[in-house]
């Protein structure tokens, strides 16, 4: 398999890993909108989390710029499967920035809310997913230079 | 083509999350409950059976289905207090537990207030159990707690921890969350104004108090429908 190769499928796997952030990150945008995330009702841990003053900045819902991530990161990885040199350096950038919030939301529930929301857990795992592949993905250098 | 595939794929995309999430939140909406006619509040025959501040006879009702253990609870309680006095004596409001099962010691908490009002203190242990509740709420052993809370309210414990378990106080949550259930009440805090729901997203003070303002109007226009 050339490296041009498996950087397009790398690519196109991000890709597919975002649409699932994406889905994620849509789903608890609703839910905020709707005020559901202010009533007790479903999961303790979830309103603890979701329902805390970090789910928000700026009365806008944390997973509104979750969904703008993760449509970012799906944008960029198909570019960059289908050749964009430019989009896979996007496409980094923005997975390192997700990745670094993460941490950031991670510690918060750990040791500020003492509560985990699975939704916030799942969409962590995406993250550090995409952190693996686009550490993975080889450079447009290197598939040139093969 | 290829050349223009990749935008196509990311415009679906783009599209495709655009009107699921539509789809979503049309489904989600909250569908507002009402009280019917037949299980309305009435004045003054039904205030043994309930929890209420303020003037029996207030031409507006805000009937609360709260739980103890769950934390919008607690932040709209302080907000109802000062609402009861900000528009004394033109409105009642009135606490019915609704337990939910997830909350560990909910249901507890409920019996406890119960057994406190049976010795004229439910508003005093209501207030204390939200006050307290980051404690409580993680306590393994809540029974210990209670019974300190009683002492600091002045009850008499012996006969607090005696109705806490009794009947009486098992049959008025169950009757409050038979309320609730039948109503079509599924999570806490809900509030009726007037045998209207507030929605999810109106529970804010200014939204409680729009709500309140359009009641007093209504009920001015019609004053038979107290």
């Amino acid at each position: 398999m050339t490296i041009a190769r498996f950087r397009t499928i790398l690519c196109a796997a991000a890709a597919v890993v975002a649409l699932a952030g994406l889905a994620d990150a849509t789903y608890l945008t609703v839910q905020a909108l709707t005020g559901e995330t202010l009533l007790c009702g479903g999961s303790p841990d979830c309103f603890r989390v979701l329902g805390s003053p970090y789910a928000r900045i700026g009365g806008i819902p944390m997973a509104a710029f979750g969904v703008l991530a993760y449509f970012s990161v799906f944008s960029f990885a198909t570019f960059a499967a289908f050749g964009y040199a430019r989009a896979q350096t996007f496409l980094a950038l923005a997975v390192g920035g997700m990745f670094l919030v993460t941490l950031w939301l991670l510690y918060l529930q750990a040791f500020v809310l003492h509560a985990y929301c699975r939704y916030c857990l799942f969409s962590a795992a995406v993250t550090f997913l995409l952190a693996g592949l686009v550490i993975a993905i080889p450079s447009s250098q290197e598939s040139s230079e093969a | 083509m290829k050349r223009f595939l990749p935008f196509i794929i990311v415009g679906l995309v783009a599209v495709a999350t655009l009107v699921s999430g539509a789809m979503l939140y049309r489904a989600k909406q909250p569908h507002l409950l009402t009280i019917p006619h037949d299980k309305e509040v009435s004045g003054k025959s039904d205030a043994a059976l309930m929890h209420f501040r303020g003037n029996p006879d207030a031409p507006v009702t805000l009937e609360e289905f709260g739980d103890f253990e769950c934390p919008p609870c607690r932040n709209i309680s302080t907000f109802l207090d000062q609402l009861a006095k900000e528009y004394d004596p033109r409105l009642r409001i009135i606490f019915r537990n609704f337990p939910l099962a997830n909350h560990k010691h909910a249901r507890n908490a409920a019996l406890a207030a119960e057994a406190a009002g049976l010795q004229g203190r439910f508003w005093e242990m209501h207030d204390l159990f939200y006050r307290e509740q980051e404690a409580w709420s993680k306590a393994d052993d809540v029974d210990k707690l209670f019974d300190s809370y009683a002492g600091m309210i002045g009850l008499d414990i012996g006969q607090f921890k005696k109705d806490a378990g009794a009947e009486k106080a098992k049959q008025r949550v169950d009757s409050d969350q038979e309320r609730g259930t039948s109503l079509g009440v599924k999570s806490t805090p809900t509030l009726f104004i007037n045998n209207r729901e507030v929605g999810p997203t109106e529970r804010t003070p200014e939204g409680i108090r729009a709500a309140i303002d359009a009641a007093l109007k209504a009920s001015g226009a019609k004053p038979e429908k107290q």
